[in-house]
């Protein structure tokens, strides 16, 4: 063959892409598998796939400012004798003081005090940073226990029983060496700077049926002033729902798989559990057929970003929905202003999640004091506040389009979806018809 | 997710008093399993040639004039009925297969819940204190029997999924936990001749006992092959002619608990269904070991 | 002696008794009776009273336990003293299973045996048992003391920290990272001055220790068939 010959065009594997080769090299020179933090980064079938109908001939839009539209909400009113009530139907998701700053805690109550909201702690406890700085507190209780103590329990507002999480149903908390600081070790029981190994399953129950006796046991420690939430992942989600209920639970809360960790296997957070889209209309009709509908509420997460997807998620049924990444975000995670610093460890702005490394240059991500103290609470929690209003403002925006003076008043029937995928996710007509893929099968 | 119970009595003397004694342990375990109750006595042994079917039927208000008059007529055999609540015990000396080939063709709705010389099987939805007033669990007399309060975890709340399951003549099944390979063994249970009616993974378990000792095991053999073969969390407790057996799996996180005095032995997911028995207070109190296979009377 | 009947009046009304008495109350002294295998009885205590229950109880009987001393004369269902703080629980009769599991501190006596996962997760919690222990105890064990006068069921310390183990009877296996130790004089003190305080007679030189080979600590690709 001469250099005349003319050659196909080279072409790369829609299968062996350069993301799956480069992490069959990674693996074949360290042995370990991918640990990151984030959640499911491949495209999924989202919120962006519904749309809202809003005004017409026959619907009435409501005049914004004159005309209320409340977003209030009260979670855990079912056997609790203090309910937790938010201005917003937007939380902040556990996260844990280790892999978070103090600072970044911090930060998040501030922000969520301002918006009139609650923060939730993580995989380590409570920091009396975070009861300070947040005027509504939920407490996780997590099969590790890391902190776990009755003061804290009784400190709390609300109680979160974690069965499992988005990004991992089925996986414990993991916290790597690196962010092992002193702090972490002592509030966790643990040798400074060794790999955290995580517990995937409580220690002392197992199934809905000893659940009901651990939520009773919890319900007895704090005389029952406080609601108790269940917290499960993307798995199962109208079985998960109605055994949460049947156990006791005030509150439900579900997770997809885009919902973020601190850290975990890469092939956990990409393949195990279902999108949060999947995972919404499966619960909601799980709480109707037990007829607890807005008796037990819904927090639903995952991939939630803007007022979009807050009022798709209410119009599908839940009361409320969390965030965790977004959140982040807002305070500064991923931030393009460091991308000379994210290039240094090998990422880039928008793709940084390697934060089991501790090394965060936004300080969020880390228990580096030098990097931590990068992030001023007061001003981060400033900008979380600035993002909780607006994705306000923009579920209101489309609620009184939709002619709503409540937000919990936006239902499926507001909605029309652009994939068949989407449409029988969500139990609503693919745009331009009456058909609900799907219906038949269940 | 459930409660489960067995009180076999050792002294023949309290046979009368069976369901006094039972019925309050069921209902103990209504937290766990509000959704459906059911229950296996062992009672009034049929005479040689004869065998005992426990049917049920959806509507309470079946008649089952026709299944004795049907059958006898069909079979040319004798056949009793004596209806309780929804269900129904027909005795006869017909051919167990005859008389199940006559209902699937004639009344394909009545469901064989049970058979044996001796096994009575009711179950239902709805909460076990009422179940237990349906089936007049109270007055009932015997020498043992076993219960369930369901809790469905990941199929429906039907009387088909209630449990006991029969897995044979006098044999019946109850279970507290959850299965992790149920599907792939149906499949399989399927290709051996076994029918299922429910997407249940405790159906799964007692077909595949059912199916081992249609080939011969003696029950024993069958829960050892069991605890190798059945993945996930499970507390079996089996009700036999003769008493019942206890296994739990090798990681056993699901608590069940054992009690024994000089008339009777109990089995109960919590000891609070065991604490009100009479000697109770006195009884020997002990956990069966994981993977361990426990049997009382003759089993 | 304040007597309190559970089959009189329910465990709601007990738990809110004893979490309601100001820290100068007078009265400390308290006997349960009737327990009939009741769940959470006694439990998110936060004085240093004295509570003894006459018969057997249920699930997490003195959970999450502060200051307080309580004595169950009979049996224990699953989780008794779970994530106790700080106190006393002594069990006359058996503990089911994941007993003491997550205890931060305090001393839990079991005078029968243990079943399955006893000290599970254990984060600074003594525990002291006069029989044997089930399978996985010590599982994921950080921190404190579990002394076993029997024998230990399978995969003993599974995943473990810096937990201490001292066990007098056979062990069935061993769990990943668990390894024998050895008994230097200051562990020989320190298990003579745990079976003191539990007032458990046993001789402390029959006993062996066993704890974390600390090979897990940090990811090693060639340990990767432990996990």
């Amino acid at each position: 063959m001469d250099a005349n010959t003319p050659r196909t065009i080279p072409r790369k594997s829609y299968t062996f892409d350069d993301q799956t080769l480069s992490e069959i090299r990674r693996a074949a020179t360290t042995g370990i598998y991918d640990i990151r933090g984030a959640g499911a980064k491949r495209k999924l079938p989202n919120f962006d796939d519904l749309l809202f109908l809003g005004a017409s001939i026959s619907r009435y839009p409501l005049e914004g400012y004159r005309e209320k539209c409340g977003t209030n909400v009260v979670l855990g009113a079912r056997h609790a004798q203090k309910p937790i009530e938010l201005k917003i139907p937007i939380t902040i998701a556990g996260m844990s003081f280790g892999s978070l700053s103090a600072q970044a805690k911090e930060a998040l109550g501030r922000g969520a005090t301002i918006a009139g909201t609650s923060t939730t702690t993580g995989d380590g406890g409570m920091t009396a940073e975070e009861r300070g700085h947040s005027q509504i507190l939920v407490y996780q209780y997590l099969p590790s226990r890391y902190g776990m103590n009755p003061d804290d329990l009784r400190k709390a507002d609300a109680i979160e029983v974690v069965v499992g999480q988005g990004a991992k149903p089925g996986g414990g908390g993991m916290l790597l060496g690196q962010k092992i600081s002193d702090r972490v070790a002592q509030m966790r029981c643990l040798p400074k700077g060794i790999d955290q190994r995580s517990a995937c399953r409580h220690p002392d129950w197992t199934g809905p049926d000893d659940l009901e006796i651990k939520i009773r046991e919890l319900r007895e420690i704090t005389d029952w002033q406080k609601p108790i939430y269940v917290k499960v992942g993307g798995a199962r989600p109208y079985y998960d729902t109605a055994l949460a209920v049947k156990s006791g639970a005030d509150v439900v809360v579900v997770d997809g798989m885009q919902g973020g960790t601190a850290a975990t296997q890469d092939v956990f957070i990409e393949h195990v559990g279902q999108p949060t889209l999947a995972c919404v209309r499966p619960a909601v009709q799980a709480l109707q057929e037990l007829g607890m509908h807005r008796k037990v509420q819904l927090i639903v997460s995952g991939g939630i970003r803007s007022g979009a997807d807050v009022a798709k998620a209410l119009a599908l049924g839940a009361d409320a929905v969390s965030i965790g990444t977004a959140a982040l975000v807002a305070l500064g995670d991923n931030d393009p202003a460091l991308e000379q610093e994210y290039q240094a460890l090998g990422t880039t702005a928008g793709a940084y999640d390697d934060w089991h490394e501790g090394r965060d240059p936004a300080g969020i991500t880390t228990q580096d004091p030098q990097l931590a103290k990068r992030l001023d609470p007061v001003l981060a929690g400033r900008r979380l506040a600035n993002y909780l209003k607006v994705m306000t403002l923009e579920t209101q925006t489309i609620a009184r389009a939709c002619g709503k003076s409540h937000v919990h008043n936006l239902e499926p029937e507001d909605l029309v979806a652009l994939t068949v995928e989407a449409a029988a996710m969500a139990q609503v007509p693919l745009a331009g018809t009456n058909w609900v893929p799907g219906k038949g099968g269940g | 997710m459930c409660g489960i119970v067995g009180l076999y009595l050792k002294n023949a003397k309290l046979n009368s008093k069976l369901g006094k004694m039972f019925t309050p342990m069921l209902i103990e375990m209504t937290s766990r399993g509000p959704d459906s109750a059911g229950v296996a006595i062992y009672r009034d042994k049929v005479g040689k040639g004869l065998i005992k079917l426990t049917l049920a039927h959806d509507d309470p208000n079946f008649s089952w004039k026709i299944v004795d008059a049907g059958v006898e007529r069909a079979l040319k055999c004798d056949a009793r009925v004596k209806v309780i609540g929804n269900h129904a015990l027909l005795v006869t000396d017909a051919r167990e297969q005859d008389v199940i080939k006559w209902l699937d063709d004639h009344h394909p709705e009545v469901r064989v819940v049970g058979s044996g010389k001796m096994i009575e099987i009711f179950k239902e939805v709805g909460l076990p204190v009422d179940v237990a007033k349906k089936f007049k669990l109270e007055e009932s007399h015997g020498s043992h029997a076993i219960g369930h309060t369901r809790m469905a975890t990941e199929s429906a709340v039907t009387t088909a999924g209630s449990h006991p399951f029969a897995t044979g003549a006098d044999l019946c099944l109850v279970h507290n936990g959850s299965l992790s390979n149920h599907n792939r063994l149906r499949q399989e249970l399927k290709r051996h001749g076994l029918k299922f009616k429910t997407e249940n993974d405790t159906e799964v378990a007692a077909a595949y006992f059912t199916w081992q000792l249609r080939n011969g095991k003696g029950l024993k053999e069958a829960l050892i092959e069991g605890v190798k073969d059945l993945d996930g969390f499970y507390t079996f407790c089996i009700g036999t002619a003769d008493g019942f057996a206890v296994v739990r799996d090798p990681i056993a996180c699901k608590h069940a608990v054992l009690a024994e005095t000089e008339d009777w032995v109990a089995m109960a997911t919590e000891y609070r269904a065991i604490a009100h028995l009479p000697g109770a207070n006195e009884a020997r109190i002990w956990e069966p070991a994981p993977q361990t296979i426990y049997t009382w009377g003759h089993a | 002696m304040i007597e309190f009947d559970l089959q009189k009046d329910c465990v709601r009304a007990l738990n809110a008794r004893l979490h309601s008495l100001p820290k100068d109350t007078n009265e400390r002294r308290w006997i349960v009776r009737n327990p009939m295998g009741e769940h959470a009885i006694a439990c998110g205590l936060d004085l240093p009273l004295t509570v003894e229950i006459e018969g057997h109880v249920g699930f997490y009987c003195g959970g999450m336990n502060k200051h307080a001393e309580i004595q169950i004369n009979g049996h224990a269902g699953p989780g008794v003293a779970e994530n106790m703080m700080s106190g006393l629980v002594r069990v006359k009769g058996n503990a089911s299973q994941s007993a003491g599991a997550t205890g931060n501190g305090g001393l839990l006596i079991i005078h029968g045996d243990a079943s399955s996962r006893c000290g599970i997760s254990m984060k600074g919690i003594d525990i002291v048992v006069g029989g044997s222990v089930g399978h996985m105890s010590a599982f994921m064990a950080q921190r404190g003391n579990l002394v076993v006068c029997g024998d230990a069921g399978e995969a003993l310390g599974d995943s473990i920290y810096e937990a201490r183990l001292y066990i007098q009877g056979k062990v069935e296996s061993l769990g990943a990272d668990c390894t024998e130790k050895e008994m230097k004089e200051d562990h020989y003190q320190e298990l003579a001055a745990l079976l003191e305080r539990a007032q458990i007679n046993a001789i402390p030189n029959k006993f062996r220790r066993y704890g974390s080979a600390r090979k897990l600590y940090n990811f090693n690709v060639d340990h990767a068939d432990q996990y």
